[in-house]
C-alpha cells in the first residue's frame, strides 16, 4: 500500500517499557512485511558520551548535558529521514522519553517538514513493582551500568527517573485532542486511544492492546514423523508413521514433565498433528491456519521428482524461497499472512504448545526469534525435536529438545544453484554456482528453460558458472562454450 | 492408547471415532458454558448516541463470525408494556408508574438474556438500554455475577449537537413512538426526552467507581476511545471492530469479474482470462464507475487473471488481495460440474446435502472463506468508496455479512456475472440497489436442490466461522403484574422460539435494466 510513511514516537518516563514496546513492535511489523526500524536515542548518546558516570548527566540543569542530548535526539532524527526516504522503509520507531510537549512539538514539525504521519505511544505506569522489576531485568546488565554493583546501579536509575519526573508533560485528552496516539496505562490495564488515521496504525493499536508481559512459555514443534516423510514426498495428508507414534507418546511424557499451569494445545487440521495431540490425552484446538504450506501441484511428490517435472519451479523456489509461490499452491509470505490471527491469539494467551509443520513452524519462529525474510525458509525445525520460547529482557530464550525418537531429516540447506538478476526485462543473466555444483541439475535444460521463460526477442541471455571455494578460489566449473545457448552479445 | 481418527465427509475434519463412529469435534470451546462463559454486553448512553446502531452492527459481525448473539432492546419491552406512546412525560424520574414499568421491562429483558445465555446456546446477549445510572448497572453486574455471565461495557459518549440532531432524524422521527406526529414536534419531544436522563447520568467512572469493570467508551463516534480492562478474546475482538467502524457516508460495490472462458465452459475454479462478452463487462463496468462521479474509489481485485483483467480496464490504480480468490475446488479444480458428478459422485451429493461446511477434498469450504475473508471486511468497514471485483463464493460471504444472512442461506444468495450491487449503509441496516450492466453471460448459479437432505449442524468452534443472522428479538409476553420482581427466581421463562423472518432479497438477473431493489432495513428500534 502506497501509504506515506510513520513515525511512531514513544513518550514516558524511564523503566516503563518504551524500548520493550519498541523492539517488539519493530518486530512484529516487519514480520508482517512492514519495513520498520527502531532508533534508540539512548544508543546515540552512548556513542557520543563514550563513558557513562552517573544520573548527574541527566540532571535538568546540565547544560552541557542538554545540549548532549539533543544533539543526539537530532542526529536520530537525520537517521529516521534517512531510514524513510531513502531506504525505503515504512514505519519508524523513534525509541526515547519525549516527555516534554516541546521536544514533541520539534518531532511533529520534522514530521510535517518531510511528510511522515505522526503516531505517539506512551507508556505510564506508577506501580513500584513493575518499574523494579524492569529496572532489574533490563537496565542493570546495560552499558551505563557495567562497573556497578547491583545496589548502586539501582539508586543511580531511580535518580534518573527523578530528573525527568518534574518536568514531566504527559499527553492531554485535551491539550493534544489533535495528534494521534495510545496512552497504556499501567502495563495494559487500560488503554486511552485517540485519533487513529489509518490502517497501520489501527493494527499497531490491536497488537498493543493484545500483548502482555506475564511470564509464560510457548512450546513449538511438529508433528510426528509420518509416512510420507518416510518417502521423502512433501505435503499430503498422510499417518504417523511408527516413530511418529512412539514421538507423540514421548512428547506426552515430555509435556506432563514440564509440570505446566493452564496448557493450551493447538494442532492444524491435518491427521499427523492431530494424532500427535491425540497421544497427550489433553483437550486441543484445531486451526486450518496452522496446515502446511501447500505445494500446489507438487504435493506428494519428492523433491527429485519435482526438479524432474517442474525444473524451473524448482530452481526459481531456490532462487527466492520466502516469495516463491508453488503454482497452483502458496509462498511462505503467503502463510506469514495466513499464520497473522494465530500469532495474535499466542500474544493474549499464556502456556500453549503449538504442534505444527515444517514451513509453519519456520514462519512462527522467524516471528519469535526477529528472523529476517531471507533466513526464515532456512530455519533448522527437525523433527521430534520441542522448542520451549521464553520471553526474556527485550528477546526471547530458546531451548531446544530433542525427544530421542529417530526420524528422517527433513531440511533442505539454501542450495547451490541460484539465479542472480532474475528481472525478467533486464539483458543479461548470469548463473552462479556458489559452493558446488549439484549432480542432480541438468544446466542445459535448465538454462533452456530459463531462456524460455524470462527472455525476450532481442534480449541476451548468457550463462556463466562459477565454482567458488571457501569464498577465496574460483574456479570456472563448466567452459563458457559448453553452456552457451544462444551466442548473444553479452552486456554485463 | 490414542483414539483412532476419521475424517468427517462433509467437513473433512479430522476427529476421533468412537466405537467406529465419528463423534463431534472435541474442542475446548465446543461445549457450551462450562470451557468459556458467556458475555452480556451492556451498552450505556444518553438517548441518540448510536447505541442501537452499535448494538445491531456488533451483532451482526459477531454472528457473521460464528458466535451467536442476540439484542436484547429494552425500549421493544417498553412498547410492548405500553402500548400507546403518549409523550416525554413517560420517561420523567418522578414519574413513579412509568419507573416501575421501565424497571419491570428491564428485568424482562434480562431474564430473556438469561434464557438465550444458558438454555438456546447463545455466547453473547448485547443489552440494548441507556442504562445511564450506577444503580442499573449495579443491578446487571449482581445479575451477570449471579449467572456466571461475563459483564462488558460499551458506552457511547457525545455532546456534538449536529450529530445528535442527525441521529434523531434518522432513527428516531420514524420511530414508532412517534408515528402520529410530524417531524417538527417528534425533534421536540424526543429532546426533552434526553433532558429527563440526562439529570441522573452518571458516565463510566475509569479513576474511582469503574475501575474494576471492562469496558470500552466511545467518544465522539471514535475520535476517541477509553478501554479498561479487557478480560478476553472475545472482548478483544469486539474493541478491534468498534475501533474500526465509522459513519461516514459512503458505498460498497461488489461484482463479479467478467465472464471468464472456465465460465463459458461451465467450469470451476481455474484461473482463466476473461471471454469477449467478459471484457466487453469491463469496458462497461469503467463507464459505470465513470458516472458514479465517486470521490476517491479504492478498487480491489482478488490476484486471478479475470479479476486482474477486469479491473485494469477501469484504468485506475487496485490493490490485489489474495484474501479474495476464489473458493479452493481442491480436486475439482476446472471441472465442470458433471464431470464431477461422474467422478466423485459421493462428494457432488455430499455438497449439496450442506453446501456451506462441505470442504472440497483438498480445498476449501464457505466456512474457510468467511475466515479468510474477515480482514477484508475489516478494511471494507474503515474504508469509504470501495468497489470489490471477486468471485461467486467470495461474493456471496462478503454479501452475507453486509445483509445479515445465515450459514445456511449464504451458498445460495444469487450473484451473477455482469450485475454490479451497490449497497449504502442507512440507518440501522443497508440498502442494495442492484445494477445490471447489459451485457450477455452464462448463468453460473445452482439453486438448492429440493430433495437435500439437511445434515445434522455441527457444533459451533472457535477457530471455524459459521454465519448466523442476527435472531429477531423476542416476541415479548406483555407485563403481567407490577409485582413480578426477580431475575433471581430460577422460574424458568416460556421458550419464545424465534424465527429469522427476513425480507428475502431478490436479487434481479442480467435481463432486468438497473432497478432498486428494497431497502434490507429492519424494522426502527429505539428506545
Amino acid at each position: 500500500m502506497t501509504n506515506c510513511p510513520t513515525l511512531i514516537v514513544t513518550v514516558g518516563l524511564p523503566a516503563r517499557g518504551k524500548t520493550y514496546i519498541s523492539k517488539k513492535l519493530t518486530r512484529y511489523l516487519n514480520w508482517i512485511d512492514v519495513p520498520t526500524k527502531e532508533f534508540n536515542v539512548g544508543q546515540y548518546r552512548r556513542e557520543c558520551v563514550k563513558i557513562y558516570k552517573s544520573f548527574e548527566f541527566f540532571r535538568p540543569d546540565n547544560e552541557e548535558g542538554l545540549k548532549i542530548r539533543k544533539q543526539c535526539a537530532l542526529a536520530a532524527l537525520n537517521d529516521v529521514r534517512q531510514f524513510l526516504t531513502d531506504e525505503g522503509g515504512q514505519v519508524a520507531v523513534f525509541d526515547a522519553t519525549n516527555t516534554t510537549r516541546e521536544r514533541r512539538e520539534t518531532i511533529l514539525r520534522f514530521a510535517e517538514q518531510n511528510g511522515f504521519k505522526v503516531f505517539f505511544v506512551e507508556s505510564v505506569c506508577e506501580d513500584p513493582d513493575v518499574i523494579a522489576e524492569n529496572i532489574v531485568q533490563v537496565k542493570l546488565g546495560c552499558p551505563d551500568y557495567t562497573h556497578c554493583n547491583t545496589e548502586d546501579a539501582v539508586a543511580d536509575f531511580m535518580k534518573r527517573i527523578k530528573c525527568y519526573e518534574n518536568s514531566y508533560q504527559p499527553l492531554d485528552e485535551e491539550l493534544d485532542r489533535d495528534l494521534s496516539f495510545i496512552k497504556i496505562i499501567d502495563v495494559g490495564r487500560r488503554y486511552l486511544v485517540n485519533r487513529v488515521q489509518d490502517h497501520i496504525q489501527s493494527r499497531i493499536v490491536y497488537y498493543l492492546m493484545n500483548i502482555h508481559i506475564t511470564p509464560r512459555s510457548i512450546y513449538l514443534c511438529r508433528h510426528g514423523e509420518s509416512d510420507l516423510n518416510i518417502k521423502g514426498r512433501i505435503g499430503g495428508d498422510s499417518g504417523l508413521s511408527a516413530r511418529g507414534k512412539e514421538f507423540a507418546k514421548a512428547l506426552g511424557q515430555f509435556i506432563q514433565s514440564q509440570n505446566i499451569r493452564d496448557l493450551k494445545v493447538w494442532t492444524s487440521q491435518m491427521k499427523r498433528t492431530i494424532q500427535t495431540a491425540e497421544a497427550l490425552g489433553v483437550p486441543y484446538e484445531q486451526w486450518k491456519a496452522l496446515n502446511e504450506i501447500d505445494a500446489g501441484v507438487c504435493e506428494e511428490l519428492m523433491y527429485e521428482e519435482i526438479q524432474q517435472k517442474y525444473p524451473l519451479e524448482f530452481a526459481l523456489r531456490d532462487q527466492d524461497k520466502y516469495r516463491y509461490r508453488y503454482p497452483k499452491g502458496e509462498s511462505y509470505e503467503d502463510l506469514v499472512q495466513r499464520l497473522e490471527p494465530v500469532i495474535m491469539e499466542l500474544e493474549r494467551q499464556e502456556n500453549v504448545l503449538v504442534i505444527c509443520h515444517q514451513a509453519v513452524m519456520r514462519c512462527l519462529l522467524a516471528y519469535f526469534l526477529d528472523k529476517t525474510a531471507e533466513e526464515l525458509p532456512y530455519l533448522k525445525c527437525a523433527l521430534h525435536t520441542v522448542l520451549k520460547l521464553t520471553p526474556m529482557a527485550y528477546g526471547c530464550k530458546v531451548e531446544s529438545v530433542c525427544l530421542n525418537v529417530d526420524a528422517v531429516n527433513t531440511h533442505r540447506d539454501r542450495p547451490s544453484v541460484r539465479f542472480t538478476n532474475t528481472h525478467p526485462l533486464s539483458m543479461s543473466v548470469s548463473l552462479v554456482l556458489v559452493k558446488q555444483a549439484s549432480p542432480i541439475i541438468n544446466l542445459r535444460t535448465l538454462c533452456s528453460s530459463f531462456t524460455t521463460q524470462f527472455g525476450k526477442p532481442g534480449c541476451n541471455v548468457m550463462f556463466i558458472a562459477l565454482h567458488v571455494v571457501d569464498n577465496k578460489k574460483i574456479n570456472i566449473l563448466y567452459p563458457y562454450s559448453t553452456i552457451k545457448i544462444n551466442l548473444f552479445k553479452s552486456t554485463s | 492408547m490414542p483414539r483412532e481418527l476419521t475424517q468427517n465427509r462433509i467437513q473433512k475434519i479430522w476427529i476421533p471415532s468412537k466405537d467406529d463412529k465419528p463423534s463431534m469435534p472435541r474442542t475446548s470451546h465446543g461445549g457450551p458454558h462450562l470451557a468459556n462463559p458467556p458475555t452480556v454486553i451492556v451498552m450505556v448512553g444518553l438517548p441518540a448516541r448510536g447505541k442501537t446502531y452499535i448494538s445491531r452492527k456488533l451483532t451482526r459481525y459477531l454472528n457473521w463470525i460464528g458466535i451467536p448473539t442476540k439484542v436484547f432492546n429494552v425500549g421493544e419491552y417498553r412498547r410492548e408494556a405500553v402500548k400507546h406512546y403518549s409523550s416525554y412525560d413517560f420517561f420523567k424520574s418522578d414519574n413513579e408508574d412509568a419507573v416501575k414499568i421501565r424497571q419491570q421491562c428491564a428485568l424482562a429483558a434480562l431474564r430473556d438474556v438469561k434464557t438465550y445465555l444458558t438454555e438456546e446456546e447463545g455466547q453473547v446477549a448485547v443489552f440494548d438500554a441507556t442504562n445511564t445510572t450506577r444503580e442499573r448497572r449495579d443491578m446487571i453486574l449482581e445479575f451477570g455475577s449471579v449467572n456466571g455471565f461475563k459483564i462488558f461495557f460499551i458506552e457511547s459518549v457525545c455532546d456534538d449537537p449536529n450529530v445528535i440532531a442527525c441521529n434523531i432524524l434518522e432513527v428516531k422521527v420514524s420511530c414508532p413512538d412517534y408515528q402520529d406526529c410530524n417531524k417538527t414536534d417528534a425533534m421536540e419531544d424526543f429532546k426533552k426526552r434526553i433532558e429527563c436522563y440526562r439529570m441522573n447520568y452518571q458516565p463510566l467512572d475509569p479513576d474511582q467507581y469503574d475501575k474494576n469493570l471492562s469496558f470500552i467508551k466511545v467518544i465522539d463516534v471514535g475520535r476517541r476511545f477509553l478501554v479498561n480492562r479487557i478480560q478476553d478474546h472475545i472482548q478483544s475482538r469486539i474493541v478491534y471492530y468498534l475501533m474500526n467502524i465509522h459513519v461516514q457516508p459512503r458505498s460498497i460495490y461488489l461484482c463479479r469479474h467478467g465472464e471468464s472462458q472456465h465460465n463459458l465452459q461451465g467450469r470451476l475454479g481455474g484461473d482463466s482470462g476473461l471471454s469477449t462478452r467478459g471484457r466487453k463487462f469491463a469496458g462497461a463496468l469503467a463507464k459505470f464507475v465513470k458516472e458514479q462521479n465517486l470521490k476517491d474509489l479504492k478498487v480491489w481485485t482478488s490476484q486471478l487473471r479475470r479479476s486482474i483483467q477486469t479491473a485494469e480496464a477501469l484504468n485506475v490504480p487496485y490493490e490485489q488481495w489474495k484474501a479474495l480468490n476464489e473458493i479452493d475446488g481442491g480436486v475439482c479444480e476446472e471441472m465442470t460440474y458433471e464431470e464431477v458428478r461422474e467422478r466423485f459422485p459421493d462428494e457432488f451429493a455430499l455438497r449439496d446435502q450442506d453446501k456451506y461446511y462441505y470442504r472440497y477434498p483438498s480445498g476449501e469450504s464457505y466456512q474457510d472463506l468467511v475466515q479468510r475473508v474477515e480482514p477484508v471486511i475489516m478494511e471494507l468497514e474503515r474504508q469509504e468508496n470501495v468497489l470489490v471485483i471477486c468471485h461467486q463464493a467470495v461474493m456471496r460471504c462478503l454479501l452475507a455479512y453486509f445483509l445479515d444472512k445465515s450459514a445456511d442461506e449464504m451458498p445460495y444468495l444469487k450473484c451473477p456475472l455482469h450485475t454490479v450491487l451497490k449497497l449504502t449503509p442507512v440507518a440501522y441496516g443497508c440498502k442494495v440497489e442492484s445494477i445490471s450492466l447489459n451485457v450477455e453471460a452464462v448463468n453460473t448459479h445452482r439453486d438448492r436442490p429440493d430433495d437435500v437432505k439437511r445434515g445434522p449442524s455441527t457444533l459451533i468452534r472457535r477457530n471455524s466461522v459459521t454465519p448466523l443472522t442476527s435472531p429477531e428479538p423476542n416476541k415479548k409476553p406483555r407485563i403481567e403484574g407490577l409485582d413480578d420482581t426477580i431475575i433471581r427466581e430460577v422460574t424458568p421463562t416460556q421458550l419464545t422460539l424465534c424465527t429469522a423472518s427476513h425480507t428475502t432479497l431478490a436479487l434481479s438477473t442480467q435481463n432486468l435494466k438497473k432497478c432498486s431493489i428494497e431497502c434490507h432495513e429492519p424494522p426502527q428500534l429505539c428506545l
